[in-house]
Parts: structure tokens; sequence; C-alpha cells
């Protein structure tokens, strides 16, 4: 009570002395233990971002500016590795690859589930089929899923898809080796079944939180069906979407798995986390592979940040 | 079970579904829905166990037979050993199972650290995890790599040892901190404040007043927690060299070339098998903390 009435007292005048003689009213074992004791809960994962996110972050910058051979000598290159890396006719080779990806990811893996989430929220049967269906292939071991899929890409008609061609009576394709732009589209192919599960359970979720009002209002405005999805329930969902917009953007620039298990790298199917990987393990090149890294960081970062900003909006509605 | 369903209007309403073109248009969607769901999703698992029980020849042949002419239970037999899957299968479960004690100890544990005890500095040590969900983990692979291979100081590689992949899974996944602060945020201080009173240190504050309360929110980590390591290509394709310490992914992704292929398939098979169950015995706690976890951000 007293030390009440002592610190009002204060503050009428100084509110940071107040503050101060607080503070030292805490004896300073007191402190030192209640500090000690929280510093001793976050070691453990401190210790572990230290190690595996925070000092290798530092690492890739230093490397980018380095060269390593592997007698153990490094030495300071400046801007070189980024030269290099820039210079290399594989270098836009790989942003495209990892461009187109992202873009037909966007057309096929982004909207889908949304259409295919839309439409699910109006069956009033089946719900669990739906729901347990679309979500299968998200719980194969990813490699699994894509050696799967490159046998029913394979060339000759013994894969699945040239077969349904061969019964339709129509050309079979090489799915691979034929064109740049169709390889992308059979990984995004792909890369869409495998992970689709996810996002249409969010959306379908988001969509249980659509008034029911908002659309019996436009349907006593007149407004057909396609009229209120775009309307009423794009607009109501429309942070959500660009939150996985972001997401998709920021995953897919990434890809490596699909061109790695599937493709490997045939007809220009190189990305840009293949390129580094092969920078790094194929030719140890860790300088170059670095730079490169820091590159597809700072495209990244742009798209990782609106996320975040994103993320903390729906949060506070 | 229909009439339940209807109680919230959405996008058609229910007068509309109930004049006979509604009706018609329903069924008709609802039966190509679930014709297609079978067509796109079943099909290709039934295609895996079916190729994995052809006989090679068969598995060759133009154009591929839609069932087994002769079924061969044994090529699954032949693929759990040859591709050694009870190893694979079982380090991937050790690692995944690893990584999710890690992952709640030392998150709960931190987030318990920055929602309640707040030592000075604690903002900017959460500030430095939290920017790490900026950073793709892609880009961090190669001097993640480096530093497994040799630990600042020490020097000890934790190349093809389980710890390669539980130490780094916990600083992957700073989201996770994130969900159980915002949680432990939600949990008034007079209980806590409460349990001091009567003698309680912040550990046993944590254990009993805590935790029992936090159970939604752990459920969601740890599907994060085991689904990350279960998903994971890239890091165990650089760390885990040895075909004694690898996972499903890797060890699948490296036997491909030399087994026969419709062993190979059959060994797709069998890998799949596992988490397939397990979801369908958990499925209704999988989804819900799956979208729970997404939508909070």
């Amino acid at each position: 009570m007293a030390t009440t009435i002592n610190v009002s007292a204060a503050t009428a005048y100084d509110a940071r002395a107040a503050a101060r003689a607080r503070r030292r009213r805490v004896p300073l074992g007191r402190r030192l233990r209640k500090h000690g004791t929280g510093y001793l809960f976050i070691l453990g994962a401190a210790v572990c971002f230290a190690l595996f996110s925070w000092w290798p972050m530092v690492r890739e910058v230093i490397m980018s500016f380095q060269k390593t051979n592997f007698a153990g000598q490094t030495k300071w290159v400046g801007f070189e590795n980024y030269r290099h890396v820039f210079a290399d006719p594989d270098f836009w080779a790989a942003w495209r690859m990892s461009g187109l990806f992202t873009l037909f990811a966007l057309v096929l893996g982004f909207a889908v589930p949304l259409a295919i989430a839309v439409v699910l929220n109006e069956m009033r049967h089946a719900k669990g089929y739906f729901r347990l269906l679309v979500y299968l292939p998200v719980m194969l071991p990813p490699v699994a899923g894509a050696f799967l899929w490159r046998w029913f890409y394979q060339s000759d008609d013994s894969g699945l898809f040239n077969m349904v061609l061969h019964d339709l009576h129509l050309p079979t394709i090489q799915w691979f080796q034929s064109s740049h732009e169709l390889a992308v589209l059979c990984l995004v192919l792909f890369s869409t079944w495998a992970n689709m599960g996810s996002s249409v359970l969010i959306y379908l979720a988001a969509l249980q939180g659509v008034p029911g009002e908002l659309y019996e209002a436009a349907e006593l405005d007149g407004a057909s069906i396609l009229k209120r999805v775009r309307h009423v329930t794009l607009p109501q969902l429309k942070l959500i979407i660009s939150l996985m917009l972001m997401l998709q953007v920021v995953n897919t620039m990434q890809v490596f798995l699909e061109p790695d298990a599937i493709s490997h790298g045939v007809n220009g199917t190189v990305s840009v986390v293949y390129q580094i990987y092969d920078y790094a393990f194929s030719s140890l090149n860790f300088g170059n592979a670095a730079a490169l890294g820091i590159l597809l960081m700072l495209v990244l970062m742009i798209f990782s940040g609106i996320y975040l900003k994103l993320a903390r909006s729906v949060e506070e509605d | 079970m229909a009439a339940v369903d209807t109680a919230t209007r959405t996008l058609i309403s229910r007068a509309q579904l109930n004049r006979p073109a509604g009706k018609i248009a329903y069924w008709t969607t609802l039966c190509v829905l679930i014709f297609l769901f079978a067509l796109v999703f079943l099909f290709p698992l039934y295609w895996l166990l079916s190729g994995g029980l052809k006989s090679a020849q068969e598995f060759a042949q133009i154009p591929p037979t839609l069932t087994p002419a002769h079924p061969r239970p044994g090529n699954f037999a032949k693929a759990w050993d040859d591709a050694g899957l009870a190893r694979l299968l079982w380090n991937t479960t050790y690692y995944a199972a690893g990584a999710l004690v890690f992952q709640l100890v030392f998150d709960i544990a931190a987030a318990y650290a920055f929602s309640k005890l707040r030592p000075a500095f604690g903002n900017v040590i959460m500030f430095g995890m939290m920017a790490t969900l900026m950073i793709p983990t892609s880009v961090l692979a190669l001097p993640a790599y480096l530093t497994a291979n040799s630990l600042p100081f020490l020097h000890w590689s934790l190349l093809n040892s389980p710890w390669v992949i539980w130490l780094p899974s916990v600083a992957s996944n700073a989201f996770s901190i994130l969900l159980l602060k915002r949680f432990f945020d939600s949990i008034p201080s007079e209980l806590l404040a409460a349990a001091s009173i009567d003698g309680a240190g912040p550990l046993r504050a944590l254990w009993s007043v805590i935790l029992p309360m936090s159970r939604p929110i752990l459920g969601v980590v740890s599907i994060f927690a085991v689904v990350n390591v279960w998903k994971d290509f890239l890091w165990p394709l650089l760390t885990l060299t040895d075909t004694s310490a690898q996972t499903i992914n890797i060890g699948l992704f490296q036997l491909s070339v030399g087994l026969p292929e419709n062993i190979l398939i059959a060994a797709l098979a069998i890998a799949s098998l596992p988490t397939i169950a397990f979801f369908l015995v958990f499925q209704r706690n999988i989804m819900s903390g799956l979208t729970a976890g997404s939508l909070k951000g």
C-alpha cells in the first residue's frame, strides 16, 4: 500500500523518476532471477534459431562475396559472384522457368481450389467424401506422388495419359520433350493435384463465415448466381484470397521437387532453386549458389512481407 | 443430415434448389462431382496399387491393363525387402517424433517466456525469430547445410544423424511460436498470479495452469511439426546421404534408379499406406487443426 501512495505522488511531477523508483524497489536478485528464468526458457529455441537461421543468414551474405576452394581457402571477390551468376546463360532461363511455373500455378493451382470450394460449399450431401478425397494426395509422401505422375506422363504408350489419348484415337504426346511450356504445365498439373487439398479446406472454412443475408439481399436485387459469386462471395473472401495468393507465389517460386523428381530438368525445366542446388553440389561453386540465393531471397521477401502484413489484418478482423 | 446442413443460407437459396429445375441441376452436379473426385483423387491411388501387383512384362505392356491379369502380391514383399522400406519408414517416424518433441518443448517454453515471463529484450529476440518467416527456407538450405556439416566452434558434424532434422525443425517453424504466444496471451495473467501466490514457480505454472488450457493449439502445432518432416525434400536430400539414415522421400528418390519399375511402384504404394491410414483415423482432428491454424494467419 505504501508503495502505491509513494508512486502516485511521484507521478505528479515526474513519471520517469517514478518508474525508476519502482524498479529500484524490486531487489536486484529477484530481478535477475526473473529475467534469468525467462532467458532459460528461451534458450533452447534461441540456440536452434542461431545455428540454423540467424547464422546461416549472415553466412549466406558473406559467402555471396567470397570464393571458396576446397583446400579451405576463401578470398573476398566483391560482386564477382553476382556478375558471374548474371552472365550465366542459365540465369534468365531458370528465372523464366520459375516464373512460368508460378504463373501457371496461379491460373491453375490458385483458381481451381477456390472454384472447387465455392461449388462444394453448395453441396448438401457427401461433404465428408469430398473433403476426404481432396486431401488424400496431401497425405502421400511427395516423392511417391511425383513418381506416380512421372509414370502417368510416360511418353511411350505405357503412360496412363497417353493410353487415354490412344483409346480416344487421338495422337499421343511427348509430355516433357515436345515443348518447354507443356513440360512446365505438366509439372504444375501434378503440383496442383498434390497440394490443393489444404487450400480447398481453408476456403471452405472461410466460406462458412460469409453472412447469408448478403446473398439474400443480392438475390432480391435480381443478381444471378455468377453475379452473386462476383459481388458477394469474392469480396467477402478478399483477404483470405490475397493471403493464399501471396503464399502461393512464395511457395511456387521455390519449386524444386517437381523439376528434380519428375522432369529431371529436361527441356529447360530448371528452376531457380534447382540452379542453386546445381551450383552448390554439382559444380561445388558455393559463392555462385549463395549469390543466386540472395537474389531469390530479395525477390521473395517482398511477397513474404505482403503476406505477413495481410495475415496481421486477417487476424485483426 | 441434409436438414442440419441447410440451416445456413449459402450462395443458392433453398427455394431455388427445391424448384424442379433446381433439383435436377443440384443432383446432376452432385453426381458429376462425386464421379470426378473419384476419378481425380481415387483412381491414381488405385493405379498405384494395381501397378504394384503387375508382373514386369505386364507393367511394360502397351496399352497398359486396367486390372492386373495375374496379380502378384509377392511384389509388395519384394519391394519391402529390396527398398528397405522398414528402415525408411522407421527413420521417418523417428525423425518426425523427435522433431515433434523438440518443437513442443522449445516452442512452448519460448512462447511462454515471451508471453508471461517477459524478460528484458524478449521482444527483440521474438522479433528476430519472426523475421525468419520472411526468408524462404530453400535459400538458407546451403549455409545451413555447411553449419550442420561443421557446427560453429565445436566442429561437430550433424550430417546423417537425427539431430540434423530435429534442431533445424525448431528454427524453421517460427510460425508455431507465434501461434503459441498468441494463445498464451489470451490466458489471463490473474490465473498465473493466483498460482504464484499458492507457491507455484514458473515451470509449475506452465505445466499445471497453461498447458491444460492449451490443448487445441498444441494439436495444431503438433500437426505442423509432423507434416513438415514428412513432406520435406530438399533439406533431407542434402543432409542425409547415408542410405541407413534416409527418410522415406529421399530413400525412394534414390532407389528409383536401381529398382524394376513394378517393384518401385509397389514400394510407393506401401510408403503411402501408413499416412493414408493415419489420416483416415484422425481426419477430423487433422482437418480442423489445419484450417484453424491457417486461418490464424
